[in-house]
Order: structure tokens, then C-alpha cells, then sequence
């Protein structure tokens, strides 16, 4: 069993809730972005990049490299900047 | 849509910005602070997700939280959760936020931009897994999330020791930390960092918890390769010369499944490029910046930048470097204000510290040989490092140039991720120096923005639609 990422000694205490990602339900704590939230999942992979063709994930992590974007509820967003909640659609990026 | 005048718009909620926007707030101006963020503190000083609010138990908690309850209780009013994705001389600003587009308008405007984290390609650094250090310092102290279970902390500069120490502290696993520095390079700014005994201090610890945790240092090393097919399996490591050239002969493997890499940070400039102010190279504060006085005014009227935005001085100078700015656009408007000689001098000290360790994280252009012709160095467009070596043999000397020919650049990063690179590229190859080389202009949407948002609610009987003329 993988360590859990999660550090907070409070974690305990902060609501938790499930988004779903591609379908699939993914566990999320109040005040993590939804990248944050699959990071700790072990959900990496968040699109494909154009040219190779490869595999992209989170890499700034404050809104700038745009490696993030997925689509949450049909609109393209950065996963690093948008705070999780209960129910989102997330789908990986183009 | 929200359209409104003040004295000054300050962008950037950083330290430097908000210090900037009390302190001309204090002597009676009209004052707008626009960030991205959810709240004040830039990425030093950012809020931490725990419902409390509290920072405790983080080194510099105290001083973000301070400085978001001072701003609370300013005059100054917030926008947060803004992007702003056009300047136009005057000063005219517009951004994006949650409730919709905005509006604003200044006589002075002040940039408080930051810095941004400068990258390196290597083969495999676009694989899921790889973060930045500045990123991972995000994660860490911020989300409070792990790299991973087990994590090469590789690169330059003062952010390597931060953030393996992090992790450490978190309980997790370092497979090591590579340096590209060595001993003597960090000796070497001994001196300037003596200037923030508190600092150095407080590094010295982080490098003795290291060593006491048995991690693997690596000095002057470098990843040349990072390993996996669809995530981060492992690194490949090297020895490296003085001019950081990779010596393939004598590599090291080690497997992991995060990588947090980075060198150093560069000052934002987006901003003050669309609006055409001097700029200079400096590799001493992190390369192009600003060309500004001490007050932070730069050529252009009215325009001021302040913080690691005006050439990276460390988040410790920050603060007073903001409200001497912050006096000096106060003083431009007629309003009186404290003198600035004991502000400027704790400016002076903290820089020296700052400088030095921007000094030491600017990486020398041999580590471009870790680049392999199918390594990714623009991520957005998908460009290898073969097509930018074409374009630049064939001809594209400057980074305008290199743009035109392959479209370096032109994805939603808007450059900030490839384009410190791809002017090492020609500077590797061609000799150029970075003056030579030049900056990409800057052209809007400064940031990625999404088209209906910013059209606004309307419906289609709203459209004026002309009759067609009759055959």
C-alpha cells in the first residue's frame, strides 16, 4: 500500500467530498484544487500533448504552463487554480 | 461590466504589491490591487488550504498572514481572483474575473508581477510526475500534498534545499538531491549571504537535516534523462563541467516517481513588454527585467514595477521594496510621505541575499547539451530541440525570429516556459549573447482567456443583424 500524499495533521478534521474524473470517482478535501486532488489519487495524466503525442500532467502548479488544463463541467480549465467540489465533471484535456 | 477609476492599479498581490498598494492607500490614495489568486501573499507568502487560516508551523506563515489582515483592513480595494490579460498605455487595464470581465483606469500603474520559474529541457521532463520546484514548494507547503513517494530533488539554487527539507519534514522519501553547483560555487556567495544571517542560518539546518536523513547529495550534477513511458519511473544522472556540460560517459541511474526540477526564477515581464518599457538583461537578477529607478519608476510616465518583477531580489526584500514604491507613486501625486532612507537600506541588504542566490540558480548554457534532438522544448507546440536547431542554423538569430520560423512560444504558456530556453539554444549554438538574442514581444491575451467568458452573457436577437440586400 503507497503512502498517502496527503501531509495535513488536520486532515481529519477538513470535509471531504468525491468530483469524478473520466467518470471514475476521486476523493478530494476542502481547500485542494482538483490537480491536487488527483495528484494524490495517483491520477497523472491529465491529457495528451500536441506533436509527440505524450503524456501531460501538472507542472507549475500556479496557472502558467497551461500542461493542467481538463475539461471540468465542459469548459477547459486549469486543474492547479480551480478549487474541488462536490460532484465536478472532470474530463482530461485535449 | 465593471468600469471604474483610481490614483493607482497595482497587479500583483505579492509581498512587493500589496506592500505597495497600503502604503499609497496610507497617504490617501484610491487605490485597486488585482491578482490571480484567491487572496494576498503571491506564492511565498500564500495562503495554506486548512480551514483555519492560520499559517502556523510555516516558516514565513507569520509574516503572509500579517500582511493579508493589514490589506483587509486598508482602504485599498481588492480584486482577487482577476487575470489580467490587457494594459494599455494611460493606463487602461482589463481583466477576467469570476463575476465577468473588467474595466479599470490609472494615472499610475504598478507591475508586481513576481518571478517565474526557469526550466531546463531534458529528455522526459514532459512526462506526468515532473513539477517544477517552485511548484513543488506549492504542493507542499500550500497543499500540503507530497511529490511523491519517492523524489529526485534536482536543479539550482536556495529552492533545492527548501524543498527537499519539505518533504523530508512531511515524511516523505528522497532518492536525492542533485545540485549543479558545487561546494566552492556556494562558498563563493558566503559573503553576500552573511548580509541575512537569519537565512543562511536557517539553509545551513536544511543541508545538516539532509545529511543527518542519510539523503544522496549530488554536486555539480545533473539529470540528463528522465526515465518512463507514461509517468516518471527514474532519473538519469550525470557529472557536469564548469559550463555544466553533461559528461555521458560516467551517468548514474536511480528510480523514483517524482521529480522536482527547476533553475531559479526570472523576473515576469509580460506586462511591462506590451507596454514598451526599457528593458535590460542582468544575469546577476535573473535575466531580463525592467530597466527601473530605485523607487521602482521605470521610462514610461506613470509606470512603476516593483519586487522580484523589477529583477529577482527574494521575497525578503520584497516588502520594503513595495512600499518604497508604493511612497514614491504617493509622492508623484502630490501627497506627502515618510522618507525612504531606512526602508532603502533594509531593501539594500535583503537584495544582496536575494541576488546572490538568483546569481547561483542561473544555469550556464552547457546544460543545453543534456537536450537531445527529440527532447520537447516548447511543451505547448510540442517543438523538439531538431526543429528549433534547423530554424536557428538556418537563420532565426533572435528569439522574435525563432518564433516566426516555428511558432516557439505562440502556445497558451504565451513563452513563459520555453522562451528562457530557446534563447539558450541560440545562444549555445550561435555564440550570441542574450542582447543579441533579444525578448519575444509581448502580445495579448497576456493569458490564456476563454472567448465567451469574455463576450459576456447576450442573447441572439441582441446581435445587430444588417437586412440583406435585396438581389
Amino acid at each position: 500500500m503507497p503512502k498517502d500524499l496527503r501531509t495535513d495533521p488536520e486532515l481529519a478534521s477538513r470535509p471531504s467530498f468525491h468530483f469524478t474524473f473520466e467518470g471514475h470517482p476521486v476523493l478530494a478535501y476542502a481547500g485542494e484544487t482538483v490537480a491536487t486532488a488527483l495528484w494524490a489519487a495517483g491520477l497523472r495524466i491529465l491529457r495528451h500533448g500536441p506533436g509527440d503525442g505524450g503524456p501531460r500532467g501538472l507542472f507549475c502548479t500556479m496557472g502558467l504552463c497551461q500542461e493542467c488544463v481538463v475539461s471540468i463541467d465542459g469548459q477547459a480549465t486549469e486543474a492547479c487554480r480551480f478549487p474541488a467540489t462536490e460532484g465536478l465533471d472532470v474530463r482530461a484535456g485535449r | 461590466m465593471i468600469q471604474e477609476t483610481f490614483d493607482v492599479i497595482v497587479i500583483g498581490g505579492g509581498p512587493a504589491g500589496a506592500s505597495a498598494a497600503m502604503e499609497a492607500a496610507g497617504a490617501g490614495l484610491s487605490v485597486a490591487l488585482l491578482d490571480e489568486g484567491v487572496d494576498a501573499g503571491g506564492q511565498v507568502y500564500r495562503a495554506p488550504v486548512s480551514g483555519t487560516g492560520a499559517s502556523s508551523g510555516q516558516p514565513d506563515g507569520e509574516i503572509g498572514d500579517a500582511l493579508r489582515q493589514n490589506l483587509a483592513s486598508s482602504t485599498v480595494t481588492c480584486l482577487f481572483g482577476h487575470r489580467v490579460w490587457l494594459v494599455e498605455q494611460g493606463f487602461k487595464l482589463h481583466a477576467l474575473g469570476s463575476e465577468g470581465p473588467v474595466s479599470l483606469q490609472a494615472d499610475r500603474l504598478v507591475v508586481a508581477a513576481g518571478a517565474q520559474e526557469r526550466h531546463r529541457p531534458i529528455p522526459g521532463w514532459t512526462l506526468p510526475g515532473v513539477i517544477g520546484l517552485a511548484g513543488a514548494t506549492n504542493l507542499l507547503k500550500s497543499q500540503k500534498i507530497l511529490p511523491g513517494q519517492r523524489t529526485v530533488v534536482a536543479g539550482s539554487g536556495p529552492l533545492l534545499l527548501l524543498v527537499a527539507q519539505s518533504i523530508l519534514k512531511g515524511g516523505g522519501e528522497l532518492a536525492a538531491v542533485i545540485d549543479a553547483n558545487g561546494r566552492t560555487d556556494w562558498l563563493r556567495r558566503l559573503p553576500a549571504m552573511m548580509a541575512r544571517p537569519r537565512l543562511m542560518a536557517r539553509g545551513t539546518k536544511w543541508l545538516a537535516d539532509l545529511v543527518r536523513a542519510g539523503v544522496p547529495l549530488y554536486s555539480r550534477h545533473a539529470l540528463t534523462r528522465i526515465e518512463g513511458s507514461d509517468e516518471v519511473t527514474g532519473v538519469t544522472l550525470a557529472p557536469i563541467d564548469d559550463e555544466w556540460r553533461p559528461d555521458h560517459t560516467a551517468q548514474v541511474s536511480l528510480s523514483c516517481d517524482a521529480v522536482c526540477y527547476g533553475f531559479g526564477l526570472m523576473p515576469a515581464t509580460a506586462i511591462t513588454r506590451l507596454l514598451g518599457a526599457r528593458h535590460a538583461y542582468d544575469a546577476a537578477t535573473g535575466g531580463w527585467s525592467a530597466v527601473t529607478a530605485p523607487d521602482g519608476a521605470t521610462d514610461i510616465p506613470g509606470l512603476y514595477v516593483t519586487g522580484d518583477g523589477a529583477g529577482i531580489s527574494g521575497a525578503d526584500a520584497a516588502i520594503s521594496l513595495g512600499r518604497i514604491t508604493g511612497r514614491a507613486v504617493a509622492v508623484s501625486l502630490g501627497r506627502s510621505t515618510p522618507a525612504t532612507g531606512a526602508l532603502m537600506k533594509e531593501a539594500g541588504r535583503a537584495a544582496r541575499f536575494g541576488q546572490s542566490m538568483t546569481g547561483l540558480a542561473m544555469p550556464r548554457d552547457g546544460i543545453m547539451e543534456a537536450a537531445t534532438p527529440d527532447t520537447i522544448v516548447c511543451r505547448c507546440e510540442g517543438l523538439t530541440r531538431r526543429v528549433l536547431d534547423e530554424a536557428i542554423d538556418a537563420g532565426s538569430r533572435t528569439l522574435n525570429g525563432l518564433k516566426s520560423a516555428t511558432r516557439c512560444g505562440m502556445g497558451p504558456c504565451g513563452g513563459r516556459v520555453c522562451e528562457d530556453s530557446a534563447a539558450a539554444l541560440i545562444a549555445h549554438r550561435t555564440g550570441l549573447t542574450r542582447q543579441d538574442i533579444g525578448q519575444a514581444t509581448a502580445r495579448p491575451p497576456l493569458r490564456p482567456m476563454p472567448l465567451g467568458q469574455l463576450a459576456g452573457e447576450f442573447n441572439y436577437s441582441d446581435l445587430p443583424m444588417p437586412e440583406p440586400a435585396p438581389q
